[in-house]
């Protein structure tokens, strides 16, 4: 019987919980530590329109993750419009749509972005040069002047952007400059130049993200691409200022219009925003994540059922603990995973509460049990009695707890009853069998099982990584199937088999 | 210091050849021990009359109680029965058996002296049926046995209960044996984790090798204080080829036989076990491991005479009991 298949399945698990969790880690920046804070801005922008009795159909360019900055969720309210989200090489774009509208019309559309200094953009393509307009007669020498100057004091396309937005914009402004912002915006003019120039440059749209205001437009900078590094360098159109500001969000950068409205007038987008603090692990739940398998993820669940999954992704960790306290250390247990459902409960009551009310439930539950027994019943009805029995005892605690001011007793609830019951029963049967030493033993060898139970299930850290790293259980699995493959001796065999070994010794 | 006195290190334990109990459930329990074989032994009714289909003893039956209803009819099935006893069929560790020394005036003595009324004998068959001691809490049936009138010669060595003897039968080989005797401390029960006294036998002669209380040495039994040394298992050859015959019986290769001594009946089985206990180990004073290992390197299908005379051959030993006691005391 050769163990190599159990041995490549446990690497398997091993090899792929490792993986997973490290993929986790690298693709979503999900720290290996809790408690990190993760600064957040929200964003929100408010279309206004006015619809003219027909077909609508609204275009929204949106942000997408880039330096600094990660998209985590995103959300829109629009009542009775189609929603369509679509993304192309030159950026993302929201696209709302309706048969008929008229009136004014509001479209609101919020983003969450992670601030992640080490967040970079999709890999850039270099655009193919737009060909440049041709200029009518008098404009047309003013903007070759303007090059050819900015051209001799440069040496690559980074200082030749630099200088000619110097010239247009700054204190150099000479009349040349003067009379070509009589035909087109700075921006929209600096941009022309340099494309007419041959240098590869687009207008983008950017937020200066500021917290707490309202009411905002987009700004307008240039981005010149820069060909031995390939990649884009960003300038600010009004002081030639190389480089992306930390507070910018850039919102469009395909060189497309902002907000286009079909079949509404008078249309503009105006953007709040707000920053707050949060825990990474709380970031880490509103990652934005596109829907690959690596990307399987409980956080794509809606809170509630995640609130559910963090307990129910405990329970392996519980379970470990049971196996290797059961295999290695060979401590007694009654009923092997009462322990994991009693630690269960302890999350919720804290630990001192929980063992109290644990003790006192057990305790009275015994007396009460002692005397069903001369009543001879049926298992199952005795049993059953024994479940009312921890309820009546639940309740008359809580009451009283509650009645002496102790909130925290009113927490007793949380407890299994029905294994609680079971617990009284198997301990009640012990008993009488085998005395209260095995009680005890065994009693003792339960709670403080799931006492440790408890102190590994609430350990921050491990809730952190089982909760969000899901390779874990993979690894986890691993250990159980390998501690369920130890044929050593158990720790407290080392006790019992000790007068054995004593014959040995010379006397 | 004083505490870690009471610890040892792996490596000695390993020197010694002692299976822990990870090892029997994996390397031995595991392997030799087919799952659907279980019942044959879980049940002691079927254990009853497979052994009755092989020729092998065992206590005569009085009758089974199997519904709720039947429980009123006890009194009637036990009526001309002077001493008996009533077993879950399905029970396990001790777990759930009374014993019924005598019976006095309608009332039923257990060998402790604790009169039972009827309805108290009621109420435990009725806790029986409804699966109290049986694992898993399954429905269960209730055996009820003859007494078992046990041999003279081993009087002295029991204290209210009848002492069985245990042989670990490993592929049809008996690797180990020892006796349980009851003591006051066990309650007429003749098991080692209720304070029972263990006595390793020499598998070769069914001599005493060494006596074990609480998993501690001892030397005389504590309620009789007769002297462990002077023990003798009589017609240990027709027990040991018994007990070898079980494997034939349930094709279970790991298997623990509790057999008792009767007066006019010989070497009876009283019940197999499928996931025998480690205790035997304390009482011989030796590991199973180097007996283990030799019998996997047999053949298979070798008769039972030869096997017993392999095992009686191969696994001989001296008593520590006659010798020298007085250095054993010492050093322990």
């Amino acid at each position: 019987m050769s163990r190599l298949p159990f041995y490549i399945i446990v690497g398997l698990l091993l090899v792929a919980g490792i993986a997973t969790s490290v993929h986790r880690h690298l693709q979503f920046e999900i720290p290996w530590i809790p408690g990190e804070q993760r600064q957040v801005w929200e964003v929100e922008a408010v279309i206004n329109f006015n619809a003219q009795n027909g077909p609508v159909e609204v275009d929204l360019a949106l942000p997408s993750h880039q330096n600094g900055f990660r998209v985590l969720t995103e959300n829109t309210a629009s009542s009775g419009y189609g929603l369509a989200y679509q993304a192309d090489e030159l950026g993302r774009q929201a696209q709302w749509t309706i048969r008929e509208a008229a009136g004014s019309q509001q479209l609101y559309y919020s983003v969450q972005m992670l601030v992640s200094p080490d967040a970079r953009p999709p890999v850039q393509t270099p655009p193919g040069l737009r060909t440049a307009t041709p200029w009518e007669s008098p404009y047309e020498s003013a903007a070759s002047q303007l090059i050819d100057r900015a051209w001799a004091r440069s040496a690559n396309n980074e200082t030749f952007a630099r200088e000619l937005i110097l010239d247009v914009n700054g204190e150099r402004q000479g009349e040349n400059a003067r009379l070509l912002l009589t035909q087109e915006t700075p921006s929209a003019l600096i941009v022309r130049l340099l494309n007419q120039a041959g240098v590869q440059a687009r207008e983008v749209s950017g937020l200066l993200l500021e917290d707490g205001r309202r009411r905002q437009s987009l700004s307008s900078w240039i981005q010149v691409f820069n060909e031995p590094a390939n990649q884009w360098s960003l300038f600010n159109p009004m002081t030639g200022e190389q480089g992306q500001p930390d507070n910018l969000l850039l919102w469009e950068t395909g060189g497309r219009a902002v907000l286009e409205v079909q079949g509404g007038t008078n249309s503009r987008v105006a953007f709040s925003m707000l920053t707050h603090h949060q825990p990474a692990s709380a970031a880490v739940r509103n990652h934005y994540s596109e829907d690959t398998l690596l990307n399987f993820s409980i956080h794509s669940l809606p809170l509630e059922e995640q609130a559910l999954f963090q307990t129910i992704l405990l329970i392996p960790i519980g379970a470990l603990v049971v196996v290797f306290l059961r295999v290695l250390v060979g401590i007694k247990t009654s009923g092997t995973f009462m322990p994991v459902l009693i630690a269960l409960a302890f999350i919720q009551t804290t630990l001192l509460t929980g063992l109290i009310g644990f003790l006192l439930i057990v305790a009275v539950g015994l007396v009460i049990r002692n005397y069903l027994s001369y009543l001879n019943l049926l298992l199952v009805a005795r049993v059953s009695a024994v479940i009312i029995t921890v309820i009546a005892i639940i309740s008359i605690f809580t009451v009283l707890a509650y009645r002496m001011g102790l909130s925290a007793g009113l927490t007793v609830t949380f407890f299994p009853m029905i294994i609680l019951a079971w617990t009284i029963e198997r301990m009640s049967i012990l008993w009488e069998e085998e005395g209260p030493k095995q009680v005890l033993i065994q009693g003792g060898g339960s709670l403080l099982t799931a006492v440790l139970a408890y102190l590994a299930m609430n350990n921050p850290w491990v809730r952190h990584i089982t909760f969000n790293f899901l390779g874990v259980q993979l690894i986890l699995m691993a250990l159980i199937l390998l501690l369920g493959n130890y044929t050593g001796y158990r720790l407290l065999e080392l006790r019992r088999f000790k007068p054995i070994t004593d014959d040995e010794k010379p006397s | 210091m004083s505490w870690f006195k009471d610890w040892t290190w792996p490596g000695r334990l390993q020197d010694k050849g002692i299976i822990g109990m990870n090892r029997r459930n994996i390397r031995y329990i595991g392997r030799y021990n087919s799952r659907r074989l279980y019942p044959l032994v879980d049940d002691k009714l079927k254990t009853k009359l497979l052994a009755q289909e092989y020729g092998i003893t065992t206590p005569k039956l009085i009758g089974t109680v199997s519904t709720q209803f039947g429980v009123k009819h006890i009194g009637d099935m036990l009526t001309g029965h002077n001493g008996f006893v009533i077993k879950p069929a399905k029970g396990s560790g001790g777990k759930g058996i009374l014993v019924i020394e005598k019976v006095v005036d309608n009332q039923f003595v257990k060998p402790s002296g604790a009169h039972l009324s009827l309805e108290d004998l009621e109420r435990h068959v009725s806790n029986i049926l409804s699966g109290l001691y049986s694992l898993g809490g399954s429905p269960d049936v209730a055996l009820i046995e003859t007494l078992i009138n046990f041999d003279e010669s081993l009087m002295a060595y029991t204290y209210e209960g009848v002492p069985d003897i245990r042989v670990i039968v490993f592929k049809g080989y008996p690797v180990m044996a020892m006796m349980r005797l009851s003591t006051a401390a066990s309650d007429g029960k003749a098991n080692l984790h209720q304070g029972a006294v263990g006595v390793g036998l020499n598998i070769a002669t069914g001599e005493a090798l060494r006596g074990v209380q609480f998993d501690r040495p001892c030397f005389s039994h504590p309620d009789t204080g007769h002297d462990l040394a002077s023990l003798v298992v009589p017609q240990w050859d027709t027990l040991l080829n018994l007990a070898a015959g079980c494997y034939e019986m349930t094709g279970l290769g790991y298997l623990g036989t509790d057999m008792v001594l009767d007066r006019q009946h010989g070497p009876m089985l009283l019940e197999l076990n499928a996931r025998p206990g480690l205790a035997i180990q304390m009482t011989n004073g030796e590991g199973l491991r180097r007996r283990l290992d030799l019998i996997e390197r047999q053949p298979d299908g070798v008769p039972v005479a030869k096997r017993v005379a392999f095992a009686q051959h191969h696994f001989a030993r001296k008593s520590e009991l006659t010798e020298t006691p007085d250095t054993v005391t010492a050093s322990a």
